[in-house]
């Protein structure tokens, strides 16, 4: 029988860059997200996902050159000027960008590249890898952790997750 | 292999999908959060509630977590990315189009459709506005002729009503791509455990959860599901991708992605017409899905039963079943009802009108009732009750003659349902006798 129990849009090629255990692992562990192309819009994807992410108790580095401050943190104009240890580099920018972010982000120490929904870019991931990052790719932080820690199923959402222990969501 | 990457098979995922053990008191079977709404934690909370950005809950006409466990194990069991439960499968229907379409735009749907889907349709198309054509859901080159530059989406069931039709599902999956279109599949009657739709390329899937899903006839729903492969942002549909004005301008598709049609379905359409399912009628649909394949393994055997003890009979002209052989849709039964072609199907008497009056009346374990689905094995005469308007030859263009029994086998034990139908055949042949001693 098929698994339909995940079925999201596949990709094919993609599928080691969206393992739930990786995936799971990240939001665990990331205290510190740097957002690169996060808006100051409240309508835009990227605030979405840094508000919520916020709340759920991550600090929050905001990545754009235009913008002083975003949900109330200093934004940076790019990941070389962030002086303190970046856990996870969530990218909002068009998958061409990425090889650039991606480098940045090796010469930062940062631990993990993030890339959002349709942003695309395996040589993007090929160098974050080289130089010792975890990657997820075509993946919504929000979205995933929604999924593996928090409130997803209360809107009907297909989450994947089946089991019979008791945990409380954050 | 990681524990997350176990793929957990149907049975399993039709009782535990959606459903975790309580976490605040341990509870395991499913509470029924009777309540119309929820304590915030404080007013940020609040608001990040109902601007969307938090997942929440706020009020039980939008959401609810005994319902909510209810389309997570619908949305498991269809392969779709998540659902939205309604009050009935008629409020699922016109709130799955309402959410995609704008006045001007149209339909093209099956012509072999459930008679209350059409009366919808027809009637909330001329309110509304929006074109409708009919096709014959069997032919190919009908589906493409149909469509004109403000269709929107393709509509059909999986197993059509009274003739048995079986949809070629994947070849009006790709009629509907090839324009940019979503496909809207009815699957109540195959139930995701004889066919998932979005396997073989539909987009929308419907379902009245009154039939199979509670299985024993009481409570009225309704579930729409979504796969979350469709490309709402293709131009075709800003109604769904362009900002909405009633979220200050929000872009649902851009922001929420695959969840996008859902969150709008949800936050805008169920919000706003109101067809909520009540927690109590979640509960109920969740313990008949618990059941569902056990359930589904039988109704089909019995009904395999009825159809071939009915197909050999005197007074029975034809029996209109996908799952008998000879059946015209038996190669697409093979497709895409491997497991079954459901439990619900119509024969024809050779007594007409006055025939099927006295096999109906003379019934005693079949309940003469307008419903499907139930565990209880059900029997309609449609020319003296749903159609007794039509005259014979109307009745002929809706495909029913006016010997047309429809019936939905139920749970109970196949010799049984054979020695009451046998009964009720016998009594059909007396009024034939009658009739040509009178002539």
């Amino acid at each position: 029988m098929t698994d339909v129990c995940y079925i999201q849009p596949q990709i094919p090629g993609l599928e080691g860059y969206q393992d739930p255990d990786l995936i799971s692992g990240l939001l665990h562990n990331a205290r510190t997200i740097a957002v690169v192309g996060l808006s100051p819009n409240v309508l835009r994807p990227s605030n979405f996902v840094g508000f919520y992410l916020q709340r759920h108790g991550y600090r929050i580095v905001p990545v754009n050159p235009r913008e002083k401050e975003i949900l109330g943190e200093t934004s940076y104009p790019s990941l070389k000027e962030i002086p303190f240890q970046i856990d996870v580099v969530d990218v909002f920018r068009a998958s061409d960008a990425v090889p650039g972010i991606a480098r940045d982000a090796v010469a930062a120490g940062a631990g993990a590249l993030w890339l959002q929904f349709g942003v695309i870019s395996l040589d993007g991931a090929r160098i974050a890898e080289e130089g010792g990052m975890k990657v997820v790719i075509d993946r919504c932080m929000k979205v995933e952790h929604a999924r593996h820690l928090g409130r997803m199923h209360w809107l009907g959402f297909n989450t994947g997750n089946i089991t019979s222990q008791r945990r409380f969501d954050r | 292999m990681s524990d997350s990457q176990h793929d957990f098979g149907f049975d399993t995922r039709a009782v535990h999908a959606g459903q975790r053990p309580e976490p605040y008191t341990g509870a395991r079977a499913v509470p029924i959060f009777q309540t119309t709404s929820y304590v915030f934690e404080d007013s940020d909370a609040a608001a990040a509630y109902f601007n969307l950005q938090e997942y929440g809950n706020t009020y039980s006409r939008i959401m609810n977590p005994t319902v909510a466990a209810f389309e997570e194990r619908v949305a498991s069991l269809e392969g779709g990315v998540g659902a939205v439960a309604f009050a009935s499968g008629l409020a699922a229907q016109a709130s799955a189009f309402f959410t995609m379409l704008e006045p001007g735009d149209h339909i093209v749907a099956s012509g072999a459709l459930y008679g209350g889907s059409v009366t919808q349709l027809k009637h909330l198309t001329r309110k509304l506005s929006l074109g409708l054509t009919f096709v014959d859901p069997d032919d190919l080159d009908a589906w493409r002729a149909a469509i004109g530059p403000k269709t929107k989406v393709l509509f059909g069931e999986t197993i059509g009503n009274p003739g048995g039709n079986v949809l070629d599902i994947e070849s009006v999956a790709a009629i509907a791509h090839e324009h940019g279109m979503p496909l809207a599949i009815d699957n109540t009657f195959a139930t995701p455990y004889l066919c998932r739709p979005i396997e073989w390329g539909a987009d929308i899937v419907i379902h009245s959860a009154t039939k199979f899903i509670g299985g024993h006839g009481t409570s009225i729903g309704g579930v729409v599901v979504e796969s979350g492969k469709f490309d709402w942002s293709n131009g075709r549909y800003p109604v769904v991708a362009d900002p909405s004005p009633a979220y200050h301008g929000l872009a649902f598709y851009e922001t929420f992605g695959m969840y996008g049609y859902l969150m709008k379905l949800r936050a805008e359409s169920l919000r706003d017409l109101g067809g909520a399912m009540s927690p109590f009628n979640a509960f109920l649909f969740l313990l008949g899905l618990e059941t569902l394949p056990l359930r589904m393994e039988r109704h089909v055997s019995n009904a395999v039963g009825v159809a071939r003890y009915l197909q050999k009979h005197p007074q029975v002209q034809r029996v209109r079943y996908a799952g008998l052989e000879d059946s015209p849709y038996h190669r697409l039964k093979q497709k895409y009802l491997p497991q079954g072609a459901g439990a619900v199907f119509s024969f024809d008497l050779a007594a007409g009108r006055a025939g099927g009056k006295a096999f109906i009346e003379t019934l005693k374990l079949w309940s003469h009732l307008a419903n499907v689905g139930d565990a209880k094995s059900l029997v309609i005469h449609p020319a003296s009750t749903t159609h007794r308007q039509l005259n014979d030859q109307e009745l002929l263009a809706a495909g029913i003659s006016s010997g047309t029994i429809r019936l939905s086998v139920g749970l109970e034990t196949l010799d049984d349902l054979i020695w009451d139908l046998e009964r009720g055949l016998q009594a059909a042949a007396k009024t034939m006798v009658t009739e040509e001693a009178r002539a």
